[in-house]
């Protein structure tokens, strides 16, 4: 281990200070780890940056534009790295890593799913998002059709989004902490949620954006440092890499080629769509649109975001194999019966263990724990903004809200959501974190970006045909989702599937774009020709970007 | 926005040369990233066995590998591609159907 040494030397000099706690733990341990005080010394180092951020920013954030936007002054190399931020959540992390680890190729295919649907949103969606909308994307979806309707149906599928993605989120957080910190689950789950919590009550989207920034820095360069350090345990041979990899691996060669995630069309195609549709459908992510200056920066976030993102799961990808060479028969890292300490999700952080020892291993832990409180503040906001921008103001109130008054609502909504997330993630504390996102992303891509894409591009939508078309498709989706093997089998015990695929999204998104085609198109009320004939203007000010700023033109 | 702006912008015809420029350019590139993601993800269905071919005879890296790799780097090589151009060409002309409404 003369390599890891090397490694581990230069990381005991760049945190020198907490050299004298890297003694031995993590050896022959079974359950949870005696208190890892290097990750718990590098964690508070990074709360107290992220708090002292907090306070910078509360002194800015007095209007609501500053709360949901922070002014809309981010630049776009600024807002790639908060988007990439938001987007290498710690299921990307350490869920990508773990299958990598555990089926080899197949975590590949996964990555470019979730990595494809960037330049599509780059193309056809950011800079009219920008141009449109204000706070939230039910602003866009809304802009000409009636309010209660589009923005109640927006508002339930971001909150659907952000609930799911948060418990995936909680869940992740509680299981590391128990590993790494030798703190016991349910208080890493209160102490995210209490931060998170703080972060978007006090600081909004300034502090939120750069806690995400701060920690997609932190990701990438632990990422790049895993990697590096194991592909200098192969002597920057990728040939070296895999073939140990197929010789120690059980399944030898098969892990360098397609096997089980996507064994047949219909997986393959609907999984596709899930992941690309579905990350044009992130509430959270599409906010981030709107903290932007204009239509250039918000293409250039997507430019810099797609760059960070595709780096980050070649890296995944390497880690994977890596950690199948260095840790899989390793019997420090495994249990009794042979599986991973901790399960599959931790294969990342043992890795990093075994390249740079406790220090290391201390730092990889604080910042994925850093990436779940970036993540989960974004997740957050966009669902505090759903609820008190498109809920309360443009639904309850009609319009007929001041300010204060929404942002008081804005920041109730975000201590509720935080309460909630924590109540959740403790429920569902044996969950597979991944397969959480997954169903989030299906919502996404079924209700949000359907109704989104169509009110942007299709003159002849109406009201009454979103509503229903979006409607029918979450529903679909949910539906699709229970019946399907991960609810009805793994969860509810059943023998058979009602429907057996994992992936609904083929299904629910083509049901919710029919649905929103037939309502529209037989659709002659009044309504429906007040939202046709709106469409004109709203084109105009979505290509050029002309009324964007300034008033309020709705 | 008004009507009158409305009709002002619509009857520049450097409206319409950027609102066709600008989405053929954008559906074309969507296009290409689609129909390399599909083509990727359809082969995993129907024959994955493709993928799973040596990239030599000595090696044991499939081509899988590598095409998976450029799959990622050609999606940022498309935003760039996009992004280039509409700094440039794009941007010029929405300055130009601005400056027509002073």
């Amino acid at each position: 281990m003369s390599r890891n040494f090397i490694l581990w030397g230069a990381f005991a000099t760049l945190f020198a200070a907490t050299a004298v706690f890297a003694g031995g733990a993590l050896e022959g341990a079974i359950e949870k780890q005696p208190l890892n005080i290097a990750a718990i010394v590098m964690f508070l180092l990074f709360v107290a940056a992220t708090l002292g951020i907090t306070y910078w920013a509360a002194q800015r954030t007095k209007t609501a534009k500053d709360f949901y936007t922070a002014g809309g002054g981010i630049t776009g190399l600024q807002n790639g790295l908060a988007i990439s931020g938001d987007y290498m959540s710690a299921a990307s992390f350490l869920g990508i890593s773990a299958l990598v680890y555990k089926s080899g190729y197949d975590g590949l295919i996964y990555s470019i799913g979730f990595l494809v649907g960037w330049p599509v949103i780059l193309f056809l969606i950011a800079e009219r998002l920008r141009n449109l909308g204000k706070y939230t994307f039910a602003d866009v979806a809304s802009y000409r059709l009636a309010q209660t309707p589009i923005r109640t149906l927006s508002a339930f599928g971001a909150l659907a989004t952000v609930i799911l993605y948060l418990i995936a989120q909680m869940v992740g957080a509680g299981q590391l902490i128990q590993l790494l910190f030798g703190l016991p689950y349910w208080m890493a789950v209160v102490i995210v949620g209490i931060l998170m919590i703080l972060y978007v009550t006090f600081g909004g989207m300034l502090a939120t954006t750069w806690v995400q920034i701060i920690k997609a820095v932190l990701l990438l360069s632990g990422a790049t440092f895993i990697a590096l350090g194991a592909l200098y345990y192969f002597d920057f041979s990728f040939e070296k890499m895999f073939t140990e990899a197929i010789n120690i691996s059980d399944g030898g060669e098969a892990i360098m080629s397609p096997g089980g995630l996507v064994n047949n069309w219909f997986d393959a195609i609907s999984l596709g769509i899930a992941l690309m549709f579905g990350t044009a459908g992130l509430p959270h992510i599409l906010m981030r649109f709107f903290t932007v200056a204009d239509a250039k920066e918000a293409r250039k976030s997507v430019f810099y975001a797609t760059g960070f993102i595709g780096y980050f799961y070649i890296l995944t990808f390497i880690i994977g194999f890596g950690a199948i060479v260095l840790i899989s028969k390793n019997p420090q890292y495994l249990t009794a019966e042979g599986g991973l300490l901790g399960g599959n999700n931790m294969a990342a952080l043992h890795l990093s263990h075994a390249i740079g020892g406790n220090i290391f291993l201390g730092f990889i832990s604080a910042v994925a724990f850093a990436t779940i409180l970036a993540v989960v503040s974004g997740l957050t906001l966009a669902g505090a903004s759903a609820v008190s921008h498109d809920l309360y103001a443009s639904v309850i109130k009609r319009g007929q809200v001041n300010e204060a008054q929404e942002m008081k609502i804005s920041k109730i909504a975000t201590v509720v959501l935080g309460i909630i997330a924590i109540t959740l993630g403790i429920v569902f504390e044996k969950q597979n974190i991944a397969f959480m996102v997954g169903l989030a992303f299906a919502i996404a891509a079924s209700a949000n970006f359907p109704v989104l894409f169509l009110s942007m591009y299709w003159s002849k939508l109406t009201t009454r045909g979103a509503f229903i078309g979006g409607f029918l498709g979450l529903t679909t989706a949910i539906v699709l989702v229970i019946i399907g093997p991960t609810v009805w089998v793994a969860i509810l015990g059943n023998a058979e599937p009602i429907f057996g695929s994992k992936y609904p999204a083929l299904i629910s998104v083509t049901v919710a774009f029919v649905g929103i085609w037939f309502f529209s198109i037989i659709d002659n009320s009044q309504r429906a020709q007040t939202d046709r004939a709106a469409f004109e203007a709203q084109n105009v000010r979505c290509q050029t970007g002309i009324g964007a700023e300034g008033a309020v033109m709705h | 926005m008004q009507q009158e702006l409305v009709d002002k912008i619509k009857n520049n015809p450097k409206y319409h040369e950027l609102v066709s420029k600008r989405s053929r350019f954008a559906w074309i590139l969507s296009i290409i990233m689609l129909v390399i993601y599909y083509a990727f993800i359809m082969v995993i269905a129907f024959s994955p066995q493709t993928l799973a071919m040596k990239i030599s005879e000595a090696s044991v890296i499939t081509i899988g590998i590598p095409i998976g790799i450029l799959i990622i780097i050609s999606a940022f090589m498309l935003t760039g591609i996009y992004v280039w151009r509409a700094n440039g060409e794009f941007d010029n002309l929405t300055k130009q159907i601005k400056e027509g409404l002073k």
